[in-house]
């Protein structure tokens, strides 16, 4: 699991992940900074050095034992990004195809709203937190 | 200990980590000792829902004991992603 500011090949990941024999499915996720035109200029990613990674790895171990992953992968990055750059990537590998959905929404689930990471958003006429929505932390009850 | 505030948080307070000796025994006990010493440390402390504490990095409670503890860090709901 990797933390980092500089910007990742989400082509070049998806192509070395998951070449395990036994592998049947691959699926890869990636969150972009979305451009809706509506004047947001940059969107900066806070992050916890230390206790994100550390999540991350937490997160990404509770997949696999409960999915019994061949292989997981989670990029994350933090900084400042413009609209259209990917913030993130997740990665994961089984022998069939269910596994390896289920568990990539897992994922995302709980990196939304139990990995130390805060997104703010700047315009022209300022700055902004991104509030978090209730909507994620129900998506947890699921699992 | 060693105190850390992120986003928001870390805004209002103008600090993003500082060392505090305290005598409190939980995290909320240090909150109290923290939102004493001046209002900026009130206004990001205000509301105690709107915040989440890590003990030693690992997300917490506010009740979580503070005996042996390293390092504390409060921040906003995560949002992540």
């Amino acid at each position: 699991m990797v933390v980092q500011s500089a910007p990742f090949d989400l082509g070049a990941e998806a192509e070395a992940f998951g070449r395990a024999p036994g592998i049947g499915a691959v699926v890869t996720f990636s969150g972009v900074v979305r451009d809706l035109g509506d004047g947001l200029a940059a969107m900066e990613i806070e992050h916890y050095p230390g206790m994100s990674e550390a999540a991350l790895e937490e997160i990404a171990r509770a997949a696999v034992e409960r999915w019994s992953l061949a292989d997981v992968l989670v990029i994350h990055r933090f900084g400042k990004l413009v609209p259209g750059e990917r913030i993130m990537m997740v990665a994961t590998a089984s022998a069939h195809r269910k596994a390896a959905f289920e568990a990539a929404e897992f994922l995302m689930d709980y990196l939304k709203s139990r990995a130390p990471f805060w997104k703010k958003e700047y315009r022209a006429d300022g700055s902004e937190w991104v509030a978090a929505k209730g909507d994620d932390e129900d998506a947890l009850t699921r699992w | 200990m060693e105190v850390l505030y992120f986003a928001w948080v870390r805004e209002r307070i103008g600090l993003p980590r500082e060392r505090v000796e305290t005598v409190a025994t939980t995290v909320a006990g240090l909150v109290e000792e923290l939102r004493a010493r001046e209002p900026r440390y009130e206004a990001a402390f205000a509301d105690l829902k709107a915040l989440r504490v890590a003990v030693d990095q690992k997300l917490a409670d506010f009740d979580a004991p503070l005996a042996g503890v390293r390092e504390v860090a409060f921040f906003p709901p995560m949002t992540g992603g």
